[in-house]
């Protein structure tokens, strides 16, 4: 193999990569959102992921409604979903211990899986792509870049840099820093704590909405169980980046999807989830608390 | 009568749970013998004995230990691997079918061990979330190994490979372990006894283990880390030491489990088995061994006797699973349980524990 054919080679593992790390980071985003403002391991996030995408499935393939208002439609409904479930299953739970409410989430999960099975049945859907099919060519034609690849890192870009504006900048985003640093004081500063974690529930939701349908989109194959893997794999970039910060998230998930795509293509296809936890392990010892997590010193 | 009462109260909970532990295995054996248990769970009695050996090895090291671990199948899988290899390849050397559940046993409670031992030494410098998540980067690893390694044995020895099968066996040997298709066993020779004989050494080991000297230690460190760091308690050590004994432990119970199968593969063993293991802990109580022998085994009835709800039946245990959780945990809820509860206490009387809340 000559050295251009390796470099284009690279390059090309490097775009799909990219564009899989996209989608964790965006799932990603909403576990270490939540995460940062309750503290919790909201376990049943991923099986938003998989109602999301079933809503624009059946927006788009059974209604023939445009694919737009099927990704609106999904990201309503999940945020709606995401509204629910904080209110009815960890709402009463603030004050729990963190186990219970980790098993909790778990029996969400498994709630969301079985009614999905039992309203759309287990038999796999093929999902049809939101994105228009074809792709743009580099150097004359050796490297094409599809456009679903295009988007799905252009759409994750936009997310955080709308993130990154309405945590620093708004108002709103000024109470949920606050609600995470100390919920006690947030509330004596006039803060509506519950409202605050209602709301991060809706957008970490609403974003697990999109990442459903981009998933979706180029693993086309949609069953009730189609989020679980990828929600442990951007729970497992929302640590690798530092769980609770939203910079770490971008970085964990775009870095996972590339180590995941170049371990399967360079080493074995088979291998690569052992690959990718292997480092995550290896990360997580030399900096114990993710990438870019911030070090708690402990008081004595 | 006087001497039970005199015991300590660790003693009597032990004791407790041997007893129910010993009266439900007659009571099982006895109705096995003349009415019958039905064959739905007649099939089930063996994964019962697993899951319940499971749940308190895990109950050792979240409970005692106080390390959340979300990779416990990982060391069932070990154990069931190793174990049913080596009793398969010992299928014609050891003739007696308990012999050789035993030596498989203990051979797959030793990988286990091992496992555990070399994954604990870094997994233990982590605290909370973060050690939680590496316990499940080593379960779905061990998984990944277990699905790409292929070994057989025949008259030249043992022959491994590793992601493509390169095992040439000559004629009259035996594949041990066959990468995705996983081990087929030459006989089931687990039993319910052995099941029973298990669940009560698991017991008879933690109990022993948390009533000694190392057990206390071991929830110094849980309670207060630094305080007893600086009474000189080793901690490394003894989280080392909670951790490899519950992998040996769930190897036992993979081996037990994985005999009592026709085929199994390393996917039964994933991340779901790990969190229905946590369940049963949680459910069962936090350090309580008992809870854990009754979570465990009411949990793998549980969606057996909801089958005439057919395909409702894992959405109800999932509504189980949360109502329980927020009944258990809800301030709210709690109370309400508290008040209705003070006014029959208030009708008979002041009883035992309205003194001592008011002791406080």
């Amino acid at each position: 193999m000559d050295f251009s054919s390796l470099l284009l080679g690279l390059l090309d593992n490097l775009v799909r990569g990219l564009s899989l790390g996209s989608v964790y980071a965006i799932i990603a985003l909403g576990y270490t959102m939540v995460y940062g403002i309750a503290k919790m391991l909201n376990f049943a996030h991923g099986d938003v992921i998989m109602v999301g995408a079933y809503i624009c499935f059946f927006a788009t393939s059974t209604y023939g409604l445009p694919p737009v208002v099927g990704i609106l439609l999904s990201m309503a409904v999940c945020t709606v979903l995401g509204i629910v479930i904080e209110r009815l299953a960890y709402k009463p739970l603030r004050q729990a211990p963190s186990l219970a409410v980790l098993i909790t989430a778990i029996g969400v999960s498994y709630f969301l899986q079985n009614a999905a099975q039992l309203l759309w049945t287990s038999s796999p859907k093929v999902f049809s792509s939101v994105v228009p099919k074809g792709d743009v060519s580099f150097f004359g034609g050796q490297l094409s870049v599809t456009y679903l690849t295009i988007v799905t890192i252009v759409v994750c870009v936009v997310i955080m840099l709308v993130l990154t504006f309405f945590t620093n900048k708004t108002k709103m985003g000024k109470a949920m820093r606050a609600c995470s640093e100390d919920k006690g004081a947030a509330q004596l500063m006039g803060i509506d704590v519950n409202a605050t974690i209602s709301i991060t529930f809706a957008i970490g939701s609403a974003l697990a909405a999109i990442a459903g349908v981009l998933l979706c989109s180029a693993y086309p194959n949609l069953t009730p169980t189609t989020g679980s893997m990828p929600g442990i794999k951007a729970f497992t970039a929302a640590v690798f980046g530092g769980i609770g910060s939203i910079p770490g998230a971008l970085l964990g998930g775009l870095l996972l999807g590339i180590i995941e795509i170049f371990a399967g293509s360079y080493i074995s296809t088979q291998l690569s989830n052992a690959i990718v936890f292997g480092v995550l392990i290896i990360v997580l010892l030399v900096k114990p608390a993710g990438l870019l997590g911030k070090k708690i010193r402990e008081k004595v | 009568m006087m001497k039970f009462r005199r015991m300590k109260k660790s003693t009597r909970t032990s004791f407790f749970t041997y007893a129910l532990v010993i009266v439900a295995f007659l009571v099982i054996q006895i109705l096995r013998g003349t009415v019958g248990i039905g064959s739905l769970l007649e099939g089930q009695l063996i994964p019962i004995c697993a899951y319940i050996v499971m749940a308190v090895s895990l109950n050792l090291v979240v409970g005692i230990s106080g390390e959340l671990s979300l990779g416990h199948a990982g060391f069932m899988s070990v154990g069931a691997f190793a174990g049913c290899s080596m009793a398969n390849a010992l299928q014609n050397v050891v003739a007696a079918e308990p012999v050789r559940l035993v030596i498989a046993i203990l051979f797959g409670a030793l990988m286990a061990a091992l496992a555990g031992f070399l994954i604990g030494i870094p997994v233990l410098r982590l605290n909370g979330d973060y050690l939680a998540i590496v316990t499940l980067a080593f379960g779905e690893i061990i998984k990944t190994i277990v699905t790409n390694l292929y070994v057989g044995v025949d008259g030249n020895g043992l022959q491994a490979s590793f992601v493509n099968d390169n095992t040439k066996l000559a004629e009259g040997g035996i594949a041990l372990i066959k990468g995705p298709m996983g081990v087929s066993n030459a006989a089931r020779i687990s039993s319910f006894v052995a099941g029973f004989l298990l669940v009560m050494l698991t017991l008879i080991i933690v109990f022993n283990l948390v009533n000694s000297r190392a057990g206390r230690a071991i929830m110094a460190t849980r309670d207060n880390r630094i305080a007893a760091e600086s009474v000189g308690i080793s901690v490394t050590k003894y989280k080392l030491m909670a951790f490899t004994v519950s992998a040996a432990l769930a190897g036992a119970a993979g081996t037990l489990y994985g005999c009592s199968q026709i085929t199994f593969a390393a996917n039964k063993f994933d991340f779901n088995t790990s969190i229905l293991i946590l369940v049963f802990v949680v459910l069962g109580g936090l350090g309580n061994m008992w809870g854990s022998v009754i979570a465990a085994a009411a949990l793998t009835i549980l969606p057996e006797a909801l089958r005439q709800f057919s395909d409702y039946r894992m959405l109800v245990y999932a509504i189980v699973l949360i109502l329980v959780m927020l009944a258990t945990n809800s301030p709210a809820i709690r109370s309400f349980f508290i008040r209705i509860f003070r006014r029959e206490k208030d009708e008979d009387g002041p009883s035992r524990s309205m003194k001592k809340e008011a002791a406080k």
